[in-house]
């Protein structure tokens, strides 16, 4: 383990947490954004036609990989996992979780003995969240794909470009509010400028940082 | 700024996509035993028509999977798409647009 | 300034809400509610700018967006935006508007005399006097650009925000008319998506001009509970004072809003425009019609508008355009706008109707009202320069082709003309579908379309109000029908009793006179552009027989209103002249957009800071604290270079690269491409990418790869590593790792689907620093206790893992400088936490961070190519003189045919070549040509061009390199480079500068 002091977050350096701490009442505002950075991404590629493969994945997170394109399996609290493409998935666990599901997905695949991969990223990226009543059109200025909900709801995904940043888009839902929450994971280069974008386009609805 | 339907992820903007070339040009085998009149035409040759195209993409902001895609040039319209490795339709004309896998 | 033309009461406009403006400095009033042209109306004020070639006085011609005249520069500075329609700006408090196209004022115009010149500026003269002979165009560009401009642009940024939406809807209605509203709401009903869009600030299009009623009520009461209705549907979308500008592919239609009523100023934060990228899955186009107006002589004198626009004012925003009002006409419909005139208590001259006998019942009605109805006859003559006079009225002959009798003259100062109505057929064919011409009304209608899309009411040729009302109900079930929606009773269509019998339209585009055309007066079509009906004779003389031709020749239809009321007019005028049908001259094909689109909303707000996604690295801060300048590469942002106090760009690199060449130095390396390979045909697959062999790379080796295009063509180079069995980590160049990515996925899924091998990008997973310099193991020894740097056991072209700062690390010992170099890949939350411990600790190893220009300088002593600077594309490795990368014993690998193609044999190919200048201090630009013997002016022949260039502290000299023809077999010569008057000499060198031997990077 790297000690925490040494890592810094994509947009650290914007001073988020003070600014969430002096934005904390977010009654009546459109949208609430926020980086939720570290979150465990490893990418994994197989044979979902093998059930050894299946078998390994599931052995080492509790998932099996989901085969319908653009959907995503698990539960935020704890692990999910992507579909990315017909042979390619993402495993998003909670920054605490990646070293053990990385470990396990590369010994069990390994003890399958298959053409496979698992490749850690979890550095490649962080999430921004978007939440609040006003989330969907503040993405749907910048992202071409419809969000409404009879199209996209909690369980899909979709890798596509929001303010020409690609993205891997996913969306929970919200049990209290019942409104959605999106979550965008740029590769973390990109992190600022979508955020500065994001910050820009929520200003006529009010936003906060979480 | 058309749609294309990705075999995968349904149908998404043009931007999301590059065009590769014409589809179904595949490498010689022995590109050693090639003239080089025979490397030229693989290499340069493309046909070109107004009308029906077999063309292929991927889909680079997405999935980033290769596909075929059966276009027509002169109104864009989408005929067909299918997988790497599968032949085209026949009678590309009356084909209806396929829709997503899901 | 007291509203001279205001009615006192009636029409839209709110009299509680006086607002004042100004025109040409002038102040004046009006009410919400007003456009600036109904205001400027009300007020006694038709002269509002110049023609474009001759300069001639012209007023407002419409009510909506047809206008050609009332053009308007509206606001100054930074928010001032050309040509404005007047009849499109609603009125707002302090509104501060211009005539364009006047020098130097709209009463006195300096131009106009232009206009005595007519007989030297046909059709054509621009382009015949200035295009031929080209040398002549220098003498006359900045007459003809002071002459011709509409309009002026910001010289400021511009101070509104613009920003886009996307959208996407089952039913996209085009026009808030009564086609359009019917056809929205019983789509809506039906549970579609449905997004309804109009240019207007108001909903009911045609319907708020009219006297109409429907359901027994006045027919805007009915848009009012209708819009209420639609709103209160979570299904609906309304889009005011939007206009849908363009219908492109697969149901693309794009949409330019307006969000405030002040139209030059955003409000609230908010951006003043957007731009709305809506996808639709059904498009209803509703978008109702234009007015044409007849083509008589000098029907361009201020007061001459289409009739349909004198009820608009009189109706719509309570005024009355004139003191005494004359229509002219050839149909019935026209006949409201006298009837509405009259009911409002305004003056009627006369309806002049170019049909015998006509017997509508809208004529009785007029004549009942106790106007005069001079029929068979037509305007020959307006009197009047600045405002209509009069009109001079003669019988028309039988067949239309000349007049006869006696002038009458009548006292008037507007003429209200209709030539009939064109459906507003422009996005469909946007779209991709055709258009028909209808014999009997002379008109375009909507044909065939490629997309799921119809066209209802006016639009469609269907010009009774009852008829838009039921087409629209109907499109609207019919699409909820084709998207499998449930069946809903949507209720009755609305009714209305404003639909009259009407009799047909006659046909006459040209309105005749005493003379032949030309000879008394001149009879505009496109007033806009100042084509006349000889212009468009002489086109035709001149040879032009297809419409499309025509247009660019003369001009017609190519203003910023795109002809839309001058087009079918000029169409017919010559086609008459060629003798031949109106189809068979063509029909004509619109393109987007509709009306004119800000470049605001256009770039939205990918401008400024938002221009182009910029790409930081993990250790961006540090380079920013150290005060770097920056360098874009691809979208990464990269340090260039690292100036102290008082240096010049020269001085920090010449200290940048000392540092690295006899201290250490530090250069931020994430940026280049990284691919993680793995899988049991790893190998081969890299043997068949590489030119170079390796399917023997030992785990814990490293090895440089050329990479090429099936051309032969260099693509990409970089090194790559064995991380393990079956395990590769490749590296790339920074701009082209997504090509590169692209590359190999294409080959492996579409030729080489059999093998095993899975590729991930990586890139962004590590922060890589590189160290440089002889003191780079020295350093890194503090850092890591678990690596053992020394040279045996971790030697050139290798790498190991293990700790840096108790960081998890890869080390690979390679290098693009020519030092002993190690690149230290972290995870990248770590590495601006690394690169400062180790800033620190360098210290006292004479540590510098460089940038990307001294990383240049220091690989070109060496002479490392850069893909990209070195290559172009057209450079193949023989070229470069790297042959030696190029397997000759593998039986194939991409691009491995190509190297045998004649055309890479030849000998006088591009070589790689070093130069030395004769004077040392001398740098050669990047980019100059280079010749082998110099002559005293061009043109002489050209052997290559310099590659790179750079002043090297270490040598003390400048270098660069070349590619020069047959450069390998000139070494030693001298070859020379013309720059800005002298002719530098150079010394042709092998390219390669500093340590051949090669001794510092294995040391
Ligand atoms: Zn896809």
């Amino acid at each position: 383990m790297i000690d925490t002091y040494r890592l810094r977050s994509p947009l650290a350096h914007l001073g988020l947490d003070a600014r969430a701490r002096a934005e904390a009442d977010i009654s009546g505002t459109g949208v609430i954004i926020s980086e939720r950075p570290q979150a465990g991404l490893i990418n994994i590629r197989g044979d979902v036609s093998d059930a050894r493969f299946v078998t390994a994945i599931e052995k080492s997170i509790k998932l099996s990989p989901p085969t319908v394109p653009n959907t995503v399996v698990g539960k935020p609290s704890t692990t999910r996992l992507m579909w990315l493409a017909p042979d390619e998935w993402m495993v998003i666990t909670r920054p605490s979780g990646a070293e053990r599901a990385l470990k396990a997905l590369q010994k069990n695949l390994k003890i399958a003995d298959l053409h496979s991969s698992v490749t850690d990223t979890t550095e490649a990226r962080t999430c921004i969240r978007v939440s609040g009543p006003r989330a969907r059109e503040v993405i749907s200025k910048g992202c071409s794909i419809d969000l409404h909900p009879s199209a996209f709801g909690p369980g899909q995904c979709a890798q596509t470009v929001v303010s020409r940043v690609g993205v891997m888009l996913a969306q929970t839902a919200n049990s209290k509010t019942h409104q959605p929450t999106y979550e965008l994971y740029p590769l973390r280069s990109f992190a600022t400028y979508l955020w500065n974008w994001l910050e820009d386009a929520s200003a006529e609805y009010g936003v906060k940082v979480e | 700024m058309f749609l294309i339907p990705c075999p995968w992820c349904g149908e998404r903007e043009e931007s999301e996509f590059s065009y590769g070339h014409e589809a179904h040009i595949v490498r010689p085998e022995d590109p050693e035993k090639l003239s080089d009149a025979e490397w030229a035409n693989y290499l340069f040759m493309r046909t070109n028509p107004k009308g029906p195209h077999l063309e292929r993409w991927v889909h680079t902001a997405g999935c980033r999977r290769w596909f075929n895609v059966a276009r027509n040039t002169h109104t864009n319209e989408i005929l067909a798409v299918y997988l790497m490795g599968e032949k085209p339709p026949k009678n590309l004309a009356k084909e209806p647009v396929k829709g997503a896998k899901s | 300034m007291t509203q001279t033309h205001r009615l006192t009461d009636g029409g839209r406009i709110d009299r509680d809400r006086p607002i004042d403006f100004f025109f040409n400095g002038r102040r004046y009033s009006g009410y919400e509610g007003d456009t600036l042209a109904s205001a400027l109306l009300a007020n006694g004020v038709m002269l509002v700018g110049r023609s474009f070639k001759y300069h001639r006085p012209r007023g407002i011609t419409s009510a909506g967006t047809e206008e050609q005249n009332a053009l308007v520069q509206l606001e100054r500075g930074a928010r001032t935006i050309s040509n404005m329609l007047a009849t499109r700006v609603p009125l707002y408090e302090g509104l501060d508007a211009a005539s364009v196209n006047c020098w130097p004022s709209h009463n006195f115009d300096f131009m106009a005399v232009n206009s005595l010149f007519h007989r030297i500026l046909p059709a054509g003269f621009y382009y015949k006097t200035f295009m031929w002979p080209v040398s002549a165009w220098k003498y006359y560009e900045h007459i003809i650009r002071r002459a011709a401009g509409l309009g002026r642009s910001p010289m400021e940024p511009d101070a509104d925000t613009y920003d886009k939406m996307n959208a996407h809807a089952d039913l996209v209605v085009v026009g808030g008319g009564p086609a359009g509203l019917t056809a929205a709401r019983s789509a809506a009903i039906h549970g579609a998506r449905v997004i309804l869009v109009d240019e207007q600030t108001e909903l009911g299009g045609q319907l708020l001009n009219e006297r109409f009623d429907i359901n027994g009520h006045p027919a805007t009461d009915w848009v009012a509970d209708i819009e209420a209705e639609l709103m209160a549907m979570p299904n609906v979308t309304i889009l005011k004072h939007t206009t849908a500008f363009g219908y492109y592919d697969h149901g693309f239609i794009g949409f330019l809003q307006n969000r405030s009523n002040n139209v030059a100023f955003g409000e609230d934060g908010r951006s003043r425009q957007r731009m709305w990228r809506v996808r639709a899955k059904n498009v209803l186009l509703a978008t109702g019609s234009l007015e044409r107006p007849l083509i008589y002589s000098d029907n361009d004198r201020p007061g001459c508008m289409l009739a349909g626009a004198v009820r608009a004012y009189v109706n719509r925003y309570g005024v009355t355009p004139g003191n005494r009002h004359v229509i002219f006409t050839n149909n019935d419909d026209a006949y409201r706008s006298a009837l509405d005139v009259k009911a409002a208590g305004g003056d009627v001259a006369c309806i002049v109707d170019l049909r015998t006998k006509p017997k509508g019942e809208l004529v009785t009605q007029a004549i009942e009202a106790g106007i005069d109805v001079i029929e068979g006859s037509v305007i020959t003559a307006v009197i009047g320069g600045k405002r209509v006079r009069a009109v001079e009225i003669m019988k028309l002959n039988e067949d239309g082709t000349g007049v006869t009798g006696t002038v009458q003259t009548i006292t008037c100062d507007i003429v209200g003309s209709s030539g009939g109505w064109n459906p507003v057929v422009h996005l469909h064919s946007h779209s991709g579908g055709k258009n028909v011409w209808r014999d009997e009304d002379g008109v375009f209608v909507p044909g065939d379309t490629l997309q799921s899309e119809q066209v209802c009411g006016a639009a469609a040729g269907s010009f009774s109000l009852q008829a838009a009302l039921n087409e629209g109900d109907f499109a609207g079930i019919d699409f909820a029908s084709k998207l499998g929606l449930p069946t809903k009773k949507p209720g009755a269509v609305p009714k209305t009793s404003s639909d009259v019998a009407e009799e047909p339209w006659k046909l006459l585009w040209y309105i005749p006179t005493t003379k032949p055309a030309g000879q008394r007066g001149k009879h505009f079509i496109d007033q806009q552009n100042d084509v006349t009906v000889t212009d468009v004779q002489l086109a035709a003389r001149e040879g032009y027989r297809s419409v499309e031709h025509a247009k660019r020749y003369t001009t017609l239809g190519m203003a910023t209103d795109q002809g839309k009321t001058g087009n079918i007019p000029g169409h017919a005028i010559l086609s008459a002249a060629l003798g031949q049908t109106i189809p068979e001259t063509g029909t004509t094909t619109f393109r987007p957009p509709y009306s004119p689109v800000t470049m605001g909303a256009i770039a939205g707000r990918y401008v400024g800071d938002f221009f182009d996604p910029v790409r930081r690295t993990p250790m961006h801060d540090c380079h920013e604290k150290a005060g770097c300048l920056w360098e874009d590469v691809g979208q990464w942002r990269r340090p260039w270079y690292y100036p102290a106090d008082g240096e010049s760009m020269q001085d920090t690199v010449n200290r940048e690269c000392l540092a690295v060449r006899n201290h250490v130095g530090m250069l931020d390396a994430t940026t280049l491409g990284k691919i993680d390979i793995q899988g049991p045909d790893a190998a081969e697959f890299l043997n068949r990418i590489y030119t170079n062999a390796w399917l023997k790379l030992a785990p814990g080796k490293c090895r440089y790869g050329l990479m090429l295009g099936e051309d032969g063509m260099i693509m990409d180079d970089g090194v790559t590593s064995c991380l393990g069995e079956n395990h590769y980590l490749m590296t790339t160049t920074s701009g082209g790792a997504p090509r590169v990515m692209a590359w190999l996925e294409e080959w492996l899924q579409t030729e080489w689907p059999d093998l095993k091998v899975y590729l991930t990008s990586v890139t962004e997973q590590f922060a890589t620093l590189q160290l440089a310099g002889p003191n780079a193991r020295a350093l890194l020894s503090e850092f890591t206790k678990d690596i053992d740097l020394d040279n045996d056991a971790f030697p050139f072209m290798s790498w190991k893992s293990g700790t840096v700062a108790d960081i998890p690390a890869r080390i690979y010992r390679i290098s693009f400088t020519g030092e002993l170099s190690y690149e230290i890949n972290v995870p990248a939350s770590a590495g601006l936490s690394l690169w400062t411990d180790i800033m620190i600790a360098g210290e006292k190893f004479g540590i510098e961070p460089f940038g990307t220009e001294t990383m240049h300088v220091l690989r070109a002593e060496k002479g490392f190519i850069i893909v990209g600077q070195e290559t172009d594309g057209t450079t193949a490795p023989g070229d470069l003189g790297m042959d030696w990368i190029v397997s000759k014993k593998k039986p194939d690998f991409i691009g491995k045919r190509s190297m045998s193609r004649p055309d890479m044999l030849r000998d006088d190919r591009k070589q790689l070549v070093g130069l030395l200048t004769s004077d040392p201090s001398e740098v050669l630009p990047e980019g100059g040509q280079i010749v082998a013997e110099t002559q005293p002016k061009p043109p002489m022949t050209m052997i290559g061009h310099v590659t790179s260039s750079y002043y090297s502290a270490a040598l003390e000299h400048s270098i660069a390199l070349a590619l020069v023809k047959g450069g390998r077999a000139r070494m030693g010569d001298t070859v020379y480079v013309p720059i800005d008057g002298k002719t530098v000499s150079c010394e042709v060198v092998e390219p390669i500068f500093y340590d051949k031997e090669g001794n510092r990077i294995n040391d």
